[in-house]
């Protein structure tokens, strides 16, 4: 195992997993609590699409990427209805952008591979450059999270009182919006569009039925999510042909039904289960 | 000869296709009901890893998907009758799926030189490859489904609309909506295997949710539910056949009609009959009709 950390490809991937998920953890915090979970799957998929008709066009996946999830993220935020039909609409959304997808991959006639990576992932063969990019994106992430981390926690639990204090409410929806939509492109490198969820939503749910003050959940999601991406890599690079996207679902399912489990059955002793709900 | 063994495709396509198309749209007037669009996205997404875990130790990818997926429903509904309010479970279940399913094609596409596409069909399915074996199985399954939905259609209904009236009538709530999960594993099943896992979700949902949206009575938007996927497969099935993109799969067209078909029927629920929900409501009021009746 020292002997793999010697390996250019695994210290790049080390690197830009657990920078990653330290945007990641912390966006999917917001995104629980704000009832957009489903969101938070679709979004990557819909990217899919952007991907696939970048490569279409002969740009950069990643732009394509990008954009895509950004337009859905901004149309989600802003999806009125209740949540049975806001659902619907995402549901329909995001089949609508894979049959784009679809549509952009079999109407390209040459090497598909890149758009395969953006469903699955490919950080055990990211360069120096993507890391140094995934580097700043997450620091802009932590700045941003940081400075408006109290009032898009007030907005969260209670946005009827945010709104009557005056809070700039669509100016927080558009900049965490802009956020959620970094930290999915950022986190499709490195478990894949197909399971962003793993690692952006799992560390904060698992945190928030271990303590119910916001400070600590988010600590504690934040150590969850980095122990989870690096021993995913690590795993993915000792054994050589399974992917890191499975490491990272199947520790996430793992941690949270393991707890789920102990929970259960020491609220049978007497004991209630702690959570913190928005 | 081409010719023929072309015709023999698409009859074989239309036959497979009109089946998935009923039934996932009857079964989706009760999803849209029941509010379980992600649980359903979560079916798929287990499809995937039955598919796959399938292919790998050489059994029937049909099979595995409904082993995996009556397996999954009935861990789901261990938590609770209705998914609802799940949403963080459902998510991590099928992650955990996908994640399996992302290994399984992993092993299998490195496991021999002519695997190395197949993850193509099994995300964006293919309609062109199916076989007359596969077409009888989504037959008899679908029929069952349907079979199964006449016997429990009234309570499910009645559950799904208004489970408090329905849970003091005695209406067995759990048991009701772990059958349902189960048909809806089914009716999954036989979906990804004709337009592929990536899609199926457009023709379960967009079909019966754009039949809410018009329809009053809940036998009458059953029946536009199916006559909206059967007529979307149908321009889907003909336009990957005959269309001027042969290289295009069947899904991306069913996923644009069925996307537009939806945004035509919230443009008209807006336009007619105002912005105020009222589905629930009629619902209530045919169930309730019965039950006094």
């Amino acid at each position: 195992m020292i002997d793999l950390l010697r390996y250019p490809f695994m210290q790049h991937a080390l690197l830009a997993g657990s920078l990653t998920a330290l945007g990641a953890t912390l966006v999917g915090f917001f995104l629980i609590n704000r009832g957009m979970t489903f969101a938070c799957h679709a979004l990557p998929n819909i990217g899919f699409a952007g991907a696939a008709g970048a490569v279409l066009l002969g740009f950069e996946p990643v732009l394509g990427l990008f954009a895509f999830i950004l337009i859905a993220a901004l149309v989600f935020a802003f999806l009125g209805g209740e949540h049975r039909e806001r659902d619907i609409g995402i549901g329909v959304v995001m089949s609508l952008a894979l049959g784009l997808g679809v549509f952009f991959l079999a109407s390209y006639s040459g090497y598909a591979q890149r758009v395969y990576a953006i469903l699955f992932g490919s950080i055990l063969g990211i360069s120096a450059k993507q890391v140094l990019a995934s580097a700043i994106l997450t620091l802009i992430t932590l700045a941003a999270m940081t400075i408006l981390f109290r009032p898009l926690l007030f907005y969260t639990v209670d946005p009827e009182q945010a709104a009557a204090r005056g809070l700039p409410i669509a100016f927080l929806n558009v900049v965490f919006m802009v956020l959620v939509a970094v930290t999915v492109t950022t986190s499709v490198q490195v478990t894949g569009a197909l399971l962003v969820f793993a690692l952006m939503v799992a560390p904060p749910a698992i945190a928030m039925r271990l303590s119910r003050r916001p400070g600590a959940i988010v600590a504690l999601a934040l150590v969850l999510g980095q122990i989870i991406v690096i021993m995913s890599i690590l795993m993915a690079g000792m054994s050589a042909s399974w992917p890191v996207s499975f490491f990272v679902a199947a520790l996430s399912f793992l941690g949270y039904a393991g707890l789920r489990t102990v929970q259960a059955l020491g609220s049978t002793f007497g004991r209630e289960g702690r959570t913190w709900k928005a | 000869m081409e010719g023929m063994i072309r015709s023999e495709l698409f009859a074989n396509a239309m036959l497979g296709g009109t089946t998935v198309a009923v039934v996932a749209a009857v079964v989706g007037y009760f999803l849209v009901l029941r509010a379980l669009a992600f649980a359903s996205e979560a079916l798929t997404d287990i499809s995937f890893a039955g598919a796959t875990g399938a292919a790998l130790i050489g059994v029937n990818p049909l099979a595995g998907m409904v082993v995996l997926g009556l397996g999954a429903v009935l861990c789901l509904g261990q938590f609770s009758e209705r998914m609802r309010g799940r949403d963080i479970e459902i998510g991590i279940v099928l992650s955990f799926a996908m994640g399996l399913g992302v290994l399984f094609l992993n092993l299998y596409a490195h496991s021999s030189a002519s695997h190395a596409a197949a993850g193509v069909g099994v995300l964006f399915g293919s309609l062109m490859s199916v076989s007359v074996e596969d077409i009888l199985i989504t037959l008899a399954l679908g029929a069952l489904v349907i079979a199964c939905l006449v016997v429990i259609g009234r309570p499910l209904l009645f559950a799904s609309v208004d489970p408090t009236v329905a849970e003091v009538r005695g209406v067995p709530l759990r048991g009701l909506g772990v059958i349902f999960l189960a048909l809806l594993a089914i009716a999954t099943a036989i979906s990804v295997l004709m337009i592929g896992i990536l899609l199926a979700v457009s023709l379960l949902l967009a079909p019966a949710a754009s039949a809410v949206n018009f329809g009053r009575r809940p036998f009458a938007t059953i029946a536009l539910a199916a006559t909206f996927g059967v007529a979307i497969v149908w321009l889907g099935v003909t336009l990957e056949f005959f269309g001027p993109w042969h290289h295009v799969p069947v899904g991306f067209y069913i996923s644009f009609f069925s996307s537009f078909l939806y945004l035509i029927s919230l443009v008209w629920k807006r336009l007619i009959s105002g912005s105020e929900v009222r589905q629930p409501a009629h619902a209530d009021r045919e169930v309730s009709h019965h039950s006094h009746g």
